[in-house]
This record gives structure tokens, sequence and C-alpha cells, in this order.
């Protein structure tokens, strides 16, 4: 029962696919400090489960932890180096925050007690306010749209959801949902109902009170 | 646990694609008399996509919740769903030590009408069956004897972590003892508490499927004939894309059950009525794990 | 009270202190408010007073002004009370006529404002003055030292501290809890950067204690009860038996060849639990003394009362005795050293290094012994499954540097964890991964084992690992045990399988350090250790005269610095009991026994145990030797008959009266 075994030399990282450099395409990576941003930096060491981010001692218990780190382009305890060194733009365009999954291994292990989930959620409000995302990404897409149907109707209805996140993403999604779509609605595990909650106005109106708050 | 039992909030998962779920726990809590009365106009928790979009609307969703079940002279209130009972104990604790949250909060339940929660806790069916009934009372009272394959009891993520009520974030125990009092044997796995990916099956869908693969595998290799969770959106992963792996040369289809079906069987409930049907993999396994014979009262 | 001419005659100094105060402080100001008060004859602002020429123009004005009374505005008392005390001396005044006013840590070092504070030194002054006046002629106390010295604990430290007592021919009571001294050192296989051999160094410094005269050695023992003050401590020490007469054992260990248990069979603490022992046992074959000990938790005859006793048949020398009782011995010493040393992490308070879950993760002490000589295995490393390793894992600050466990660092993980994994790479040539968040090697030499190991070959990863399961992804990792790390340095998260773990579990206080130190009447710091008295100028002295504290109990410490510490320990008990005797401030309370109505208030409420009753006399009495000046007594006695030297009602009056006629 194994899964695929990446042989011996195979690039299986994004560091090593960036060694391999085509002759034409040379980089040059150089990091200056007026691309730091202290001001944000200590703005968002001020928000709420962010505080102890300054205490970081870069051990990598997150990065080990963390069931995606594979796949993200910063590791969580790079992303933390980030924000500490105010390298703003480079947080919000990276894919990291958004493949965190908020599974909470890191928060738990960290050894200086950082909510690193709350961090990331941090993250991704600062980038969907600043609206730097990548473009088409299906998570943030995704996002706006349950908070967008949970705003009217109270309630989450899949099937709306899905089908928007994906016209606004990749609609290629909806071709590998096809057989599990099936699978679901055979099954009665698909609700058609388009849910409401009786008190809408009530919800909403909470919800806008909760905006005016500074 | 008072004689009144439980207020209940389904979740928004608990109606679609987790009906197993709330099918198996109405029966279970049927079968041990336990009083489940469903939170008024619940809505929506907000799960994981709200605290991404609007930090104060995610913790306003839970506080009207909260809030309605205060109103409805209830103190517990029991989430089955793993980021619903996340949700919820987040806000309680995050009300509680930030200013600047509970203003917000406050700001909207002031709008809304509603009134403050103090008092609520939450709860998780995991927990309420291990504390309130206990191992010892669910090993008398099973009737029937476990005929299927060992489980590899599969807790996920949000409600072992980082709230350790539920259970220890750390090779947690409770289903596994659950489990074996119900008559099922359980494997030492230690993905136990390894991210399914949650949501990312459907976004990022190869990765999704990746993470998936590696907890059915490794269930297979520990010698396991089938996964029990306790979260809708594990479950439903876990289950859903069995088949895709198979067009891909893996040999994989087992079942993947709420511990509340598991439960709900061994308690003797009503085999028809605990979602069963639901389950996309591991079917046959299925049909011959779980007939109507009476076993003898388990010793 | 004025003195014998009638009159009261006070010079007052106003110390700048250079910028300290004057920079805030309008010193001269001050100086010439002071002129106007009552009964100042001389007032003068000054440079720097704690120099030679202040000290001396104190002196000199207390002669020519015939000054009676002095008052000193400048810094804390902590720092130059003694100072002006013996400069007053020198001018031919009791120096409790001297009163310090600290203008500097409460006034100019904590305002900004010119003005302000200026008048606060003012008003400071005025209620000094006031109080100075009233000061009476006071004598210190001395109390004579005890020579003999109680050593706490027979561990490295213990062990040295009490050699280098006994050499200077003072006699010394070394009690250590275990069967045997030695410590944690006895159980290290090698020390690092040298690779000495830990028992090879030890065993000679163990062999000296016996051999001792001056020592007596008290193994299998505890302190159960102290009392006294400085120079003066009676102590109660339980022996307990080991149902086996010291003074008749030889240490042939026929007792434990011939015991009914033909095999080992229980928990062998000295080993870790990586062996076993019998109920009738020695530590570890270089125990001092030789005297095995039986186990009443575990020997068939006290847990059934029927046993063939072959154990008792085969001693020549009819050492045995099941009858024997724990003794009690009072004895009288005159200072104690604490060298309690410390305890290893627990290592499955981190359950996610799975110890005690998979049976090859081991702590590092318990590798300590499986490379032993002398261990279990006799230094063969062979794991728990019965597999030799070829590949192990060494993971860095378990339990330390951690808000979920401990957060300190314990100083000696680090290079402990690169000696085990030159000795573990050398006995099994296993290839081996150290796991570091960062590489602390200060100490001399230490760098430069550091370079040894990575010319071995040893691989060095810079992360902290996250997991430790059995969790295979492919074929080469089944059977295996796989940590989970992001390699900091490379940039990549990593797998790596290796056949055994070994935790660098750190230190901590013992579980019960919060009793001991009660027993001592010392104080433990917030994070367990015990509270040393400065932690740069004073780290032997504790704040309780007389007891002083020697190695790892004090807070993680390599061997190097624990002997460093001993000895200093034992200069600081050899100071005292060379000098005789000890002085004391005389700010004792006391009772005017015609007002004492025999209520008993005070009684109980002493922190040192000062005050008893005379019930002859129905009166109350303090011990001005354990006195410490705290004035509780004073304050909740009803009828006001205890009073406190330095602290009388009056002179306190007469502070808040002058502080308030300025106001």
């Amino acid at each position: 029962m194994w899964m695929h075994h990446p042989g011996p030399g195979a690039a299986t990282s994004a560091v090593r696919q960036k060694a391999e450099i085509k002759m034409t395409q040379i980089a040059r990576t150089m990091k200056y400090q007026r691309e730091a941003d202290p001001e944000w930096s200590a703005r968002i060491r001020q928000l709420p489960g962010c505080e102890r981010v300054s205490s970081c001692i870069q051990c990598g218990t997150c990065s080990g932890t963390c069931p995606l780190s594979i796949y993200m382009d910063y590791t969580p305890r790079r992303v933390i180096s980030l924000i500490r060194e105010g390298f703003k733009d480079d947080v919000l365009a990276s894919k990291t925050i958004w493949l965190c999954a908020s599974c909470y291994s890191c928060t738990v292990e960290c050894p200086q007690q950082i909510h690193i989930t709350d961090v990331m959620y941090s993250m991704k409000r600062e980038a969907i306010q600043e609206k730097k995302y990548p473009s088409r990404f299906p998570i943030p897409v995704l996002a706006r749209e349950f908070y967008a149907i949970v705003r009217s109707r109270g309630r989450n209805s899949e099937i709306p959801v899905v089908l928007r996140m994906a016209l606004k993403s990749n609609p290629f999604i909806l071709l590998t949902m096809m057989k599990s779509g099936w699978d679901l609605f055979r099954t009665g595990r698909i609700s058609l109902k388009f849910e409401k909650i009786r008190k809408i106005r009530q919800l909403q109106k909470a919800l806008d009170a909760t905006k005016e708050v500074a | 646990m008072s004689a009144n039992g439980f207020l209940y909030f389904p979740g928004c998962s608990l109606r679609a694609t987790g009906a197993a779920y709330e099918e198996s726990l109405l029966e279970l809590f049927r079968v041990l008399a336990i009083p489940l009365t469903e939170l008024d106009d619940w809505n929506c928790c907000g799960a994981t996509s709200y605290m991404a979009v609007d930090e104060g609307s995610a913790f306003l969703l839970s506080s009207r919740n909260l809030s309605i079940a205060a109103e409805m002279g209830g103190h517990e209130i029991m989430a089955p769903c793993a980021a619903c009972y996340l949700v919820l104990r987040k806000t309680l604790d995050y009300v509680e030590h930030y200013p600047e949250i509970r203003a917000k909060v406050e700001a909207g339940l002031r709008a809304a009408e509603l009134k403050a929660f103090t008092g609520v806790k939450v709860r998780h069916p995991l927990e309420i069956l291990y504390n309130e009934v206990g191992v010892k009372a669910l090993k008398q009272k099973t009737t029937r004897k476990w005929k299927g394959g060992k489980i590899a009891c599969y807790y996920g993520c949000q409600a072992v972590r980082p709230y350790d009520e539920v259970d220890r974030p750390h090779n947690p125990m409770r289903m596994d003892e659950l489990m074996n009092a119900a008559g099922a044997p359980t494997i030492d796995y230690a993905l136990k508490t390894k991210c399914c990916g949650g949501s990312l099956t459907g976004t990022i869908h190869e990765v999704g499927v990746n993470l998936n693969e590696i907890l059915l595998r490794e269930a297979v290799r520990k010698g396991a004939g089938c996964i029990v969770t306790i979260c809708p959106l594990c479950q439903f992963n876990l289950d859903t894309y069995q088949g895709e792996m198979r067009a891909r040369g893996v040999a994989i289809d087992i079942p993947v059950l709420y511990f509340t079906q598991v439960l709900a069987w061994a308690l003797g409930g009503d085999i028809g009525k605990i979602g069963l049907k639901r389950s996309i993999s591991g079917r046959a396994a299925i049909e011959k794990w779980f007939s109507s014979e009476e076993a003898p009262a388990y010793a | 009270m004025p003195d014998q001419n009638g009159s009261v005659r006070i010079g007052v100094y106003v110390c700048h202190c250079g910028s300290n105060i004057a920079g805030i402080v309008d010193c001269k100001a001050v100086a010439d408010y002071a002129a106007g008060l009552a009964h100042v004859a001389v007032a003068r602002d000054y440079k720097y007073m704690c120099s030679e020429p202040g000290q001396e123009l104190l002196a000199k004005d207390i002669q020519e002004h015939k000054l009676n009374r002095i008052v000193v505005a400048s810094c804390s008392p902590h720092l130059h009370e003694h100072t002006f005390r013996e400069a007053v001396l020198k001018g031919g005044l009791n120096p409790f006529f001297m009163h310090m006013v600290n203008i500097r840590e409460h006034d100019s070092w904590v305002h900004l404002n010119h003005d302000p504070a200026t008048g606060k030194a003012k008003n400071l002054v005025s209620g000094a003055v006031r109080r100075v006046a009233r000061q009476r002629a006071l004598e210190k106390g001395s109390v004579d030292i005890h020579p003999d010295v109680l050593v706490v604990g027979g561990g490295i430290a213990g062990i040295h501290a009490a050699l280098t007592l006994a050499n200077a021919g003072k006699k010394v009571y070394l009690v250590e809890r275990q069967p045997t001294i030695g410590g944690h050192m006895a159980q290290f296989d090698k020390t690092f950067p040298t690779l000495d051999c830990a028992a090879c160094i030890l065993t000679p410094k163990m062999s000296q204690v016996k051999a001792h005269k001056n020592i007596t050695l008290w193994t299998y023992s505890d302190v159960q009860k102290v009392d006294g003050y400085v120079g003066n401590y009676s102590v109660k020490v339980r022996k307990r038996t080991r149902y086996i007469r010291e003074d008749l054992c030889s240490g042939c260990q026929q007792c434990i060849e011939e015991c009914v248990y033909k095999q080992p069979k229980f928990y062998d603490e000295f080993n870790q639990g990586l062996g076993k022992r019998k109920p009738v046992y020695l530590p570890f074959p270089q125990a001092i003394p030789q005297t095995p000990v039986i186990d009443p938790e575990t020997c068939i005859m006290f847990k059934s009362g029927k046993c063939k006793k072959t154990c008792v048949e085969a001693c020549e020398r009819g050492a045995i005795d099941f009858e024997l009782k724990d003794e009690e011995v009072d004895i009288k010493v005159g200072t104690i050293i604490v060298a309690t040393g410390f305890k290893a992490f627990d290592a499955a308070r981190v359950p996610y290094y799975g110890y005690g879950h998979y049976p090859n993760v081991y702590t590092s002490l318990e590798i300590e012994r499986l490379v032993n000589a002398s261990g279990p295995t006799s230094g063969h490393v062979v794991m728990r499954d019965g597999k030799e390793p070829k590949s192990v894992g060494i993971i860095h600050c378990v339990g330390s540097r951690d808000e979920n466990t401990n957060r300190w660092c314990s100083r000696v993980c680090c290079m402990y964890s690169l000696k085990l994994a030159h000795l573990l790479k050398e006995h099994t040539g296993a290839e081996v991964f150290n796991f570091y968040i960062d590489m602390r090697t200060p100490g001399k030499g230490f760098e430069e084992f550091y370079q040894r190991l990575l010319k071995e070959g040893v691989h060095f990863i810079r992360g902290r690992v996250a997991e430790v399961t059995d969790w295979a992804y492919d074929p080469s990792e089944e059977g295996k045990l796989v940590l989970r790390v992001e390699d900091t340095l490379l940039g990549m998260v990593r797998r790596i399988p290796v056949d055994m773990v070994v935790l660098s579990v750190g230190l901590e206080p013992h579980k019960d350090a919060q009793e001991v130190r009660r027993l001592f009447n010392i104080t433990c710091a917030n994070e367990g250790w015990f509270l040393e008295r400065h932690p740069k100028l004073a780290p032997v002295n504790t704040f309780t005269d007389g007891i002083f504290l020697a190695g790892a109990c004090q807070g993680p410490k390599d061997i190097p610095d624990t002997v460093a510490q001993a000895g200093a320990a034992a200069a600081e008990a050899l100071a005292l009991i060379d000098a005789g005797c000890i002085e004391q401030e005389p700010n004792t309370a006391y009772v005017i026994e015609e007002h004492c109505s025999g209520c008993k208030t005070c009684v109980p409420l002493c922190p040192f145990g000062a005050i008893s009753f005379k019930s002859e006399v129905n009166k109350a009495e303090v011990n001005a030797a354990l006195c410490k000046g705290c004035g509780t007594c004073v304050a909740a006695c009803p009828s006001g008959s205890l009073q406190q030297h330095l602290f009388e009602d009056d002179e306190i009056f007469e502070e808040i009266e002058g502080v308030l006629a300025y106001v």
C-alpha cells in the first residue's frame, strides 16, 4: 500500500525546480530594506491571535507538522519570518496562506505558543481586503462565495456555492466533481432545498452592525 | 447532564453530505434516552470560510447561535460537526479574552435585539458519550456483536485541536475506547489526527485527494478494514474519492463510517435508521457486517 | 533623644551621585533647605559621598562640629548603608545614629521633572531629620558559628563540597537520599568534551569521601527537620534501614547472588528500567558504600513474611537483619550546603515524540546506561526489540525552550547530544542525525567538540522535529520510526526514517523541590530552582544566612560549573566558620514585659519561629538571633508591648510628621 515513490534525483520541490535554470533565464534575488513595511508588521502583531509572533525562534516545528507545507511556496515558518521583517507583498501574494487548512497542528505544537492558524486567517483577511490574492485562485473565491450565500440565506447551500466558485476561478473543477456529485446525489447527500432561516433580516442587521465597530 | 439533555446544533453539513451522521446520532441518542432539542432557527456557523473573510462576522454568526441557546434556557449546546464545534468553542474563548472582538459581537447582538450568552457551554457527542454515559455503561448496553474488520479511529483536526475538551490532541483514545466497548477492535493508527485537507478536495483537488489517499493507505497497511470518524467533512473526503483512486490503480474500497453509526448498531438501534445506505465506499463490507441478527448479549 | 549635653546636633549630607541624583534633583537647594530645619547644625551637598574624601568628610564634621546624628541623602541603603555606618563609627559616633534617605532609587531615578523631584527630596530629608533625632544607640549582636557542616546531596556537587571542607579540617555530615553517592554523574558513560569516563573520574572522589576521617557519610538517609539559625542549626536526619548492617557488611554481594529470585525481576531505577534488579541489590558496581539494600516493596520476606532467607544464610558476617528499623539522629551544624541536584524531564510529556508508545524511542539518560560498559547490556547498543540500530535520530531540546513544558534552555543538552552522537556512532557505526534549533556550545573545548562531530560525519539538521511515527510512506520506511522535520537551512520538509530515536531531555527541579525548600527555609524561583541571593554576585548564597547552594539544584549546569559552585559554597561556609562568629543586624523585635498580657497573638505569626512563650511568667520572648526584623509581630501586638529596634514607634511617627510638615 505504497504512495508513489519519487526516485533519487527527482526534482520534488519548488526549490529544486528553480535550480534547474535554463541558460536564457538567470534570475536575480536580492531583498532590499525599502521593500519592508515595518508599520504593517507592527499592526499585524497587535491583531487578536498574532501577539506572540515576535517570540518565534524559527524552530520549524510548524512546517514540520503542517500536512500542507510540502505544497506551499513559503512554509509557515518562513511566513512568520516574512511578517516579522515586514515583507507584506510576499506574504499576501503567497499560496501558503490559502493552502492552510486550519488543522491547528502548528498551534498545538509551537514551543512559543504562537497561534499560527490565527495568523494565517489574519493574512487571508488582509489579502481579501487588499484584493491581493492570486487571481482565479479557487480558495479565496470559495471563501467569498460561501460568505455571500450565508449572508443572504443564513445557511449554506452547496450547489450554488460550488457552481459559483468554479465559474469564478476554474470551471474545470466541475469536471473533477462529476462522479462524486452523482454519488452524493444518489445516496441522498445533496440537499436541493436551498434553505433559508426565518430571521434572516435579524442576522443581516447583526452582521452589518459588527462592521460598524472600528 | 441535565434531565433536559442537550440543545442540538446540527450545522449545514448534517443536513446534506453528513446526513448519515444526523440519522445515526438521533437514533443513538434515542436508544440512550438522552433528549435533544434542536436549536431554533439556527444559522450556519461560518466554518473556516467566514473566518477567512471577516473576523467580526465570523464570531457574530456563532454568537447568534449561542444567544439563541441562552434564550432557549439551555446551557449546553451539542455540535456534532467538528468545524461547528470548533467555531462555537472558539467564539466563547475569543469573545471572553479579546475586548475588540467582544465589542463587535455585542454591537451585532444589540442591533439584532439578542441577549448575551453567558454560561453557555459547547459540547461534542464524542465527549458526551465518554463523560456522561461512560465506557463501562456502553459496554453493558451493547446487544450486537461486531462482525466487521478492525477499525482505524480517525479523529481529524478541529474537534481535538486547539481545544482538548473533546479529547487530547496527540494520540486521543476516547473513540478507540468507545469502539472497543462496543466490541470492535481498533488499530494503532499514527495518522488518527492528521488533516484530511478539509475543503481542499473541492478547490485544489489533487492536493486534497492526496492527503486522503495517505490516510486510507496507512489504515489498510496497519490492518484496518474500515475508518470511523467524528467529522462530516472528514467522512465525506475519505468516502467520496476512493473510486477515483481505484481508477488510478489503487486497490482501496473500505467503509468510512461515523462512530455514531457503529454505536447505534451495537446498542441495538434500528438498522434502517442509521444512514448505512448513504455510504459510497465499502458497500460490500457494509452489507456483510451490519446484519440484523441479534447476537447474544455482549458479556 | 538628646545626648548627654541635652542638645541634638544633626549633620545632613545630600549626595549628587555624579549626575544620577544631581541630574534631576537640585542637591544644593535640598541642602539649603535642610540647613533651616530644627537641630541641623551642618548641611552640605557633595558630589560622591561614598568616596574616600566623602567618608572622611563625615568623620571630620562629626568631630569638628560635635555632631551626634547624621542623615545621608543618597542611594539605596542596600549599597552604602554599611559604608556610611563605618564612616560614622570612625568619627566616633554610634553607627545607628546614622540614617540614610534614598533620593536616587526613590526619587531621581523614577521621576523626570526637576521641581517636583527636588520637592520630594526635601520632603524625604525633612522626615529623616525628625526621625534621626529619635534614634538610639544600638550594638550589633554576634552569633557563634558551629564549625560542623551539613551537606545535603551526594552527587558530584555534594562530594566536592564535602571533600573541600573536610580537607580544611572541618567535620562534615554528607546526607544522601539514594543508597549510594554519585548522583547522576555515576549514570553517565563519558563526559563532554574530553570523553573522560565519568565513573573513572568520579569513583576516586567517592572513595575519598568514604575514607575521609572528617566526613560522616549517611546514605539512604534524608533530612527530616531543620531548626535554628545561622551558626546554630539543629538537624534531624532519618537514616533508613537497608536491613543490612553497614558496619558488618563486607560488600561480598553473596546475598544478591543467593537471593531466592534466581533472575532479577524488578524495575532497576539506576538503569532507568532498561535492566532489572532483585529485591536485594547494589545500585551499581562501584557504589559507595558497598553495602547492598533490601527493598521492602519487592522483597518476599516483607510482602508475605515467608521466605527461605537464602540471603541470611549466604552472609558470612551475619549482617542481614530483617528486624532493623529506621533510625533518627540529631546533629548540630553551623552551616548547610544544599546540593540536591536535578531531575530529568519526563519525555512522555511531549506525546508527539512517541516515548512510551514506540519501544525504540529512548531518553538520553537511558542511552547513557545503554552505552555504558557497566550498564544492563554491557555497553552493547541493542534496542528493546532486540535489534541493533543502523540509523539514529537525536532530537535536541525535548521539554526545554517550550512554553508548553519548560521555558528555559537546559544548557547541557546540546553538548551531551553531541557526545551521544559520537558514542552511538562509535558503538554501532550507525548513521546519526542530530536535530537542533540552535547549537549551544559555549564552554572551553565545546565548539571544537562540535567540529569533531562534524568531521565524524554526523548529520546536523537545523529543525525541531514535529513528529515521530511509524507511518510508512513507502517500503524504505517500513518498520522504522519516521521523523518529519523542516530542514530550515536547506529550506525543505524532510522525512527521515531511523531505527532508534533519542530524546535529549532537559533538566528540571526535583518533584519535591517545594517541600525541600521549606525544610531549609530557602526559596524557589518561579521556575522551581532554588533561589540564589543574586544571580551575578551571589550565586551560591541564599536569602537565609548560613545556607548555601551548589550544583544543578540552583539551575541547570554541567559538571565543571557544578564543581566550581561546590567549591564556592565550601568557601562561603569556610569564611563563616573561620570567622568564628557573625554579626547580626540589631533590627530585632523585643518584648516590654510589663506591658505583655500573654495573649500569644505574636507567637504563631513569626515566619522564622523566633517567638516563644514563657508560660511560667505568661510572657512572650523574642530570640534575637532568629529574628529577622520583619515587623509582623510588632504590628500585630494589641498592647504595643512588642517593639522593634531601629523602627521604634516614636521614630516612625516623627518621620511621618516630618514628611507632612513639608507638605
